[in-house]
């Protein structure tokens, strides 16, 4: 019995270290690909075709594509989950709601892409521009601020609800002002789930926002924007040589560190309200 | 009882959930500035009861009553009533400690900020008065901005009573205050009572029978959801007149 239980620990531990060791392993080859190119000018300067300059407009880009992504999909998200939780009565109507949510929240990018593209782009001719691609980030998280916010709205206790009635409050104002407060730290854990992934998104904003390349920073939400995955999508798919294979890589590093500090920041945020809040 | 000022007066009440009903025609004048203590076993209606009278009972989709429960000859269960403006009115006190999960002073505000308070200083003023109606000031007076949640179970009841206060009712439920609480902050509770049945007309529902009655002035027994006896404390539990309520009170069911 002793035997079995420590083989079991042992395979169990043996398991999860190559699972940490798979990830490591990608994280430290793009790190020792990318980090030699990686220097101010790199950071600072504009690409100059696929071997010279650096990637501050993509850069920028990226950050303005997600920041228009969040402005759309997050106050859209989180109303829609208030609705869901504190108003929807519980009939087949909501039910099917929640549950054609919880589907598009699995539709392939690439096919909120072709959608971005024939009706933002196209239909209401958008053109390919950082409104065009916010937007289609946006649909693309939109079901997954949705569920995060949902369920952090649920996980209030009921009796913070009822004090709250028992004041005097409105539902709104009890929603507002008790409800959204202790489910915050929830919902910005789901919206930077959501930000990582629209960060990272290549289809869609291949397909909607540009072709990765641009050498300029956009005007206008109307002009066609640069971004950190096609840049690296076109470096890797057209360049075919070793200096941009290194540029693609230089480029993923500063993505994921982009990533890295924004869920830093985040949770700082988050873990500040916590602690000022719980008391201890 | 006859010489008493009536605050709330209930006419042949009832109350189902679904197709249970919970209260049978229930007759009951409840004197201002008195406590009035609501006793018997689980699931006789009591909670079901007090409920009614901040109509907390309307957030149970399936609940329907009938009868009467005048507030100042207005019936509080009638559809046209402001539930907002009734609750103000008639506060509330829960079984559970339910301080919001924010500092000592906002739970306190949170009231009177809802229905439109925005001066800084008279929130303050308003937060210290309620404290000290609580009996808590001296206890959190240095840490009026830490969470509230890192007070004891006791003191976080009787905030919760402090950010009752602060909405200025004329009505305080209590229920079971104290089942959550250890027997010094219950009798901190027990004194508090008795303090604030000056200004308040007070309805506790509790267990505890010592309880019952060292703080009330009133006290009705409620057993299947009747009322079988309902009387002045001292005489209720001196001389009760009906043998359910002797069975009760001296512990042989419950």
């Amino acid at each position: 019995m002793k035997v079995r239980e420590n083989v079991v620990k042992i395979g169990l531990c043996s398991t999860s270290l190559m699972a940490v060791a798979a990830l490591f392993i990608v994280v430290a080859y793009v790190f020792f690909n990318g980090a030699g190119i990686i220097n101010l000018s790199f950071l600072l300067e504009s690409p100059y075709r696929f071997e010279y300059g650096g990637i501050f407009p993509q850069i920028i880009g990226s950050l303005c594509l997600v920041g228009i992504c969040l402005l759309f999909a997050v106050p859209l998200g989180v109303a829609s989950a208030i609705y869901l939780v504190e108003y929807a009565p519980d009939n087949i109507v909501t039910a099917s709601v929640r549950f054609f949510i919880e589907c598009l929240a699995g539709i392939p990018s690439i096919v909120i892409g072709l959608f971005g593209l024939v009706f933002l782009v196209y239909r209401l001719g958008l053109g390919i521009s950082m409104l065009s691609g916010g937007l289609t980030l946006g649909f693309m998280i939109l079901p997954w601020t949705v569920r995060a916010s949902e369920e952090a709205i649920k996980t209030v206790p009921y009796s913070y609800m009822e004090a709250s009635l028992a004041l005097g409050a409105s539902k709104w104002q009890s929603i507002y002002g008790v409800i959204l407060k202790s489910a915050y730290p929830g919902i910005i854990t789901g919206i930077l789930l959501g930000m990582g992934k629209a960060m990272g998104e290549t289809a869609v904003v291949l397909l909607t926002a540009g072709s990765g390349l641009e050498s300029f920073l956009p005007q206008s939400i109307l002009d066609p924007v640069a971004s950190l995955p096609v840049y690296i999508y076109m470096l890797a798919t057209q360049g075919h040589t070793e200096a941009s294979y290194s540029r693609a890589f230089g480029a993923s590093l500063v993505l994921i560190t982009m990533f890295l500090i924004i869920s830093m920041f985040a949770m700082f945020l988050r873990n500040r309200y916590i602690t000022r809040n719980s008391g201890f | 009882m006859n010489h008493e000022e009536i605050e709330i007066s209930v006419k042949n009440f009832n109350l189902w959930y679904a197709d249970n009903q919970a209260l049978k025609n229930i007759n009951l004048d409840i004197p201002r500035r008195r406590i009035t203590a609501l006793i018997g076993p689980s699931g006789c209606g009591k909670t079901s009861f007090i409920r009614c009278l901040n109509r907390m009972n309307d957030l149970i989709p399936t609940v329907r009553t009938e009868g009467e429960m005048l507030l100042n000859n207005e019936n509080i269960n009638h559809k046209d009533v402001d539930v907002v403006s009734l609750r103000k009115k008639v506060g509330m006190v829960f079984q559970k400690p339910n301080p919001f999960p924010s500092s000592v002073f906002e739970n306190v505000a949170y009231g009177p900020r809802i229905h439109g308070e925005k001066n800084k200083q008279q929130l303050a003023q308003i937060v210290e008065e309620s404290l000290k109606n609580a009996a808590l000031w001296d206890e959190v007076r240095d840490r009026i901005d830490r969470s509230a949640l890192s007070l004891s179970g006791g003191q976080q009841q009787r905030l919760c009573i402090a950010r009752t206060l602060a909405v200025h009712p004329d009505i305080i439920l209590l229920d079971e205050p104290c089942s959550a609480l250890d027997p010094i902050s219950t009798s901190k509770i027990e004194d508090l009572m008795v303090k604030l049945k000056e200004h308040y007309t007070i309805i506790i529902v509790t267990h505890n029978m010592q309880q019952a009655a060292r703080v009330s002035d009133y006290t009705a027994f409620f057993l299947h959801g009747k009322i079988i006896e309902f009387d002045e404390t001292k005489k209720l539990f001196k001389k009760p007149k009906e043998k359910s309520t002797e069975d009760y009170i001296t512990g042989r069911f419950g």
